[in-house]
């Protein structure tokens, strides 16, 4: 089996109001030293074994649905996990 | 002219959609569920506002796997009048029937008022009613109405004249105020507003209904031509 992690995060290049919201709190509770904040999605997807390519699978999956290429990145980790 | 008013579960603006083209409009309408496989019996596509799917993911973003959007690509690819109103807008942009994408609103409010908006195209099948440069008023009701697109699009857009609608007091963000476009073809249109709700004096306005009369009148008139 394998775990996959899939992190979405909004293009550098397209402003975040939740993340500049946050960011505000953040100052007001005095931590100025944060000078970004970006809010994505974190998705965990659980693959059986079989024969396909874990890789061409995930990013089929992250550009059709898990992202929109639009406005949205992804990167993502592949963990193999060794079943009981 | 016989309208489908698309269903899928969390719309709800699908009665509003109907009450207009049955009883504003005057023409025959019909309720679709998202299983539907077939919708030939059509001559124009509405899909009406909501949150589809609970807006899981991304708004639009699961609906535009239900099994009657392929059946709603064929009808856009045939020509027919298909208009996405608010998540119905989101649905066609994440089907790529229409470029670009939504954000969350500039304020992270969830906005409901009546909008001011600017006919950009008065030459489109939604809006030859109107007049170039008119200020209508439609009501908007969303969370996530702010349109984004990268610079290309927005040129490409500009010089197709496919910017049919724009703010006219930009309330949620949207990149160059845009309220609503058009695909290429111009056969169809995705607007956060909501002509539905505008459809009768009474309720505030009636500025929407010209948009309805629109798609039948250019309907009429390219089938009076062709038969």
């Amino acid at each position: 089996m394998y775990k996959v992690k899939v992190f979405v995060t909004l293009k550098e290049s397209v402003l975040d109001p939740q993340g500049t919201a946050v960011m505000g709190s953040l100052h007001k509770m005095s931590h100025t030293q944060v000078s970004d904040v970006r809010i994505g999605k974190y998705l965990e997807l659980t693959f059986e074994e079989g024969d396909y390519d874990i890789d061409e699978k995930v990013n089929e999956m992250c550009t059709k649905l898990l992202s929109n290429p639009v406005i949205e990145d992804y990167t993502y980790e592949v963990e193999e996990v060794v079943g009981q | 002219m016989k309208f489908a008013v698309i269903v899928f579960p969390g719309s709800n603006c699908d009665t509003d959609m109907y009450h207009a083209v049955a009883d504003g409009l005057g023409m025959e309408a019909e309720y679709v569920w998202h299983t539907e496989s077939d919708l030939s019996r059509f001559d124009g596509i509405l899909l009406p506002g909501g949150f589809s799917y609970g807006d899981y993911l991304r708004t639009g973003a699961i609906a535009r796997f239900a099994n009657v959007m392929d059946e709603v690509v064929k009808a856009a690819n045939e020509g027919k009048p298909v208009l996405g109103v608010c998540n119905g807008f989101q649905i066609l942009l994440e089907a790529g029937l229409l470029p670009g994408a939504m954000r969350r609103n500039e304020s992270l409010k969830f906005i409901c008022q009546p909008e001011p908006l600017v006919v950009e195209n008065s030459g489109t099948m939604f809006t030859n009613g109107y007049e170039k440069g008119e200020i209508i008023t439609i009501p908007i009701a969303h969370g996530e109405g702010n349109y984004f697109c990268d610079e290309e699009t927005l040129q490409q857009l500009e010089e197709n004249k496919q910017i049919v609608f724009r703010y006219n007091n930009n309330p949620n963000g949207s990149v160059a105020d845009i309220a609503g476009i058009t695909n290429k073809a111009g056969n169809v249109l995705g607007m956060m507003p909501h002509p539905e709700r505008a459809v009768d004096e009474l309720l505030g306005s009636a500025d929407g209904l010209k948009l309805f009369q629109s798609i039948v009148k250019s309907w009429r008139e390219s089938h009076v031509i062709s038969s």
